[in-house]
């Protein structure tokens, strides 16, 4: 069963805004196993978009293939008005400024410290801020907006779960994307650290007016941080609307998630 | 039958690993001469790897030095041959030993401490975090570790040869109250550009095949913690093996043009 449509079509267009993210036909496989099976999605301009599905659904190779750490075997991804398979790598790594990634396991560098870390995206895209040579002001605000000021000179080795999450969103943010894609934000944090990280991610959409891509399987953080949700299964869209929407379907398939 | 078919997977997996290899190696050359040049990181790579390996390089190389005085010196007295040991040790030492015992000493070091970081940094997603962030990891990782590895070998080569014929000296002033002088006189006198060159050129590629595989099997570990140990452990077996080839090989080449 595909419901997208009837969802879609039973009420209004939830946004009308420039389309951020647009993801056509959309195929992956490894092998025999086919993960993507002609995905699609739109993110629209200042848009909070929730990706569900279950482990092994294909949410991180879509992730994954929307900022070119995989290649896809077909379909269209168009970020920004721009196919990514018609850039060439510094016109993509231009792109990806324009794109913050918050990893799973936060991906700090471990070898360096907080400030380094958010220093190191700078180091090839100061011309952002017009070639500053002083970056202390930047990593400053951005540590200011996950309340992580104190922690500027500890590694991450000294930080808890949560501060990692936090640090690696102020990395996210200090090229100041207009997206934000999120891969699974708060797993592996206990409740209330996953309630603040939820906060945070909300507070930073406001402040910075970005587009938020989020990936979870987390039915909390669907249902604080979503204005609309996909239901990823076997690949492709399963069901699409807001939250309310999905939870009241009777379907066993999208039942099994709200469980 | 199936002893057969077990050996041809072997086969198939290793020339793909060489295929693989020779890949990175390519994307490596294209990599190096274009900018922006990580003259920074180098820098810091090279401090790093020369100064991880120099008291390991010293205290091996000393060792090597003591124990082939130690043991060619009463076959060397048997034919009242002794006026020979400095020669006879700064040739081993400097055209083979020397080179070959502090790369695989290097490796050991080196390789599996690559293996193992960029190993790490790929199974936590550190690599991938690098490449959205609109840096280049292959260009911070893997080139600045590969050149720093490639130029600071030879380096500790000369170190550790140094040391190694130190060590030798203190053995036969102790036994044959030879003077510093003395000895190293003769050390030289049997010394030839033949012997030193070629051996210096060939710990270049003995550092280079070194950062290479140790870059290789870190940058694409796979399958988590495990991995990584796989990473660092296969890192010194694969380039421990090619410091072998590349020596018969220099060897070879040593032969053609020197006629040692």
């Amino acid at each position: 069963m595909n419901q997208t449509q009837n969802i879609q079509e039973s009420k209004k267009p939830l946004i009308t805004k420039k389309i951020m993210i647009e993801i056509k036909d959309l195929k992956k496989s490894f092998g025999d196993n086919h993960v993507l099976n002609g995905f699609n999605l739109k993110l629209f301009e200042g848009e909070n978009l929730v990706l569900m599905g279950k482990s092994g659904s294909g949410k991180s190779v879509m992730i994954k293939c929307l900022v070119g750490l995989m290649q896809p075997d077909s379909g269209l991804i168009k970020v920004m008005d721009k196919d990514i398979s018609t850039l060439n790598r510094n016109e993509f790594d231009k792109l990806r400024t324009e794109i913050g990634f918050l990893f799973q396991g936060s991906a700090l560098y471990d070898s360096m410290t907080v400030r380094e870390n958010l220093e190191f995206p700078l180091r090839r895209n100061k011309y952002k801020f017009g070639n500053i040579t002083d970056t202390s002001e930047l990593v400053t605000e951005a540590l200011e907006r996950v309340g992580l000021v104190d922690a500027i000179d500890l590694m991450p080795a000294e930080l808890s779960g949560g501060m990692k999450r936090r640090v690696a969103l102020a990395r996210t943010l200090i090229l100041k994307p207009k997206i934000i894609l999120y891969d699974e934000p708060t797993s592996g944090l206990d409740p209330i650290t996953s309630k603040e990280i939820i906060e945070l991610m909300r507070r930073i959409q406001s402040q910075y007016k970005t587009s938020s891509l989020i990936i979870t399987h987390d039915v909390d953080c669907a249902r604080v941080s979503s204005e609309r949700m996909i239901l990823l299964v076997d690949g492709i869209n399963y069901v699409e609307g807001t939250f309310d929407e999905l939870y009241a379907l009777k379907d066993e398939k999208v039942r099994a998630f709200f469980k | 039958m199936s002893g057969l078919t077990e050996i041809e997977v072997k086969l198939k997996a290793f020339f793909i690993e060489i295929g693989d290899l020779s890949y990175f190696a390519g994307r490596l050359f294209r990599e190096v001469f274009t900018r922006p040049f990580e003259f920074k990181e180098l820098l810091r790579q090279c401090y790093n790897i020369g100064n991880r390996s120099i008291l390991l390089v010293g205290v091996t190389a000393f060792i090597i030095g003591l124990v082939i005085t130690m043991q060619t010196r009463p076959t060397l007295e048997e034919f009242g041959a002794e006026s020979w040991m400095p020669s006879m040790v700064s040739i081993s030492i400097i055209r083979e030993i020397g080179p070959v015992i502090i790369a695989l000493t290097f490796a050991g070091r080196i390789a599996s401490g690559i293996g193992a970081e960029l190993g790490s940094m790929r199974v936590t997603e550190q690599i991938d975090a690098m490449e959205v962030s609109g840096t280049n990891p292959f260009k911070y990782l893997v080139v600045t570790r590969i050149l720093a590895a490639t130029l600071m070998l030879p380096i500790l080569v000369i170190l550790g040869d140094a040391i190694a014929l130190y060590g030798s000296y203190i053995i036969e002033n102790l036994k044959g109250d030879v003077s510093f002088q003395l000895y190293f006189n003769k050390v030289f006198d049997a010394l030839e550009f033949g012997d030193i060159i070629p051996a210096i050129i060939k710990t270049y590629f003995f550092g280079f095949a070194i950062g290479l595989v140790g870059c290789f099997k870190g940058y694409y570990c796979e399958k988590g913690t495990v991995g990584v140990g796989l990473a660092a452990n296969s890192a010194v077996v694969f380039s421990s093996m090619l410091i072998f080839i590349i020596d018969f090989i220099a060897v070879f080449i040593t032969d053609i043009f020197f006629e040692i």
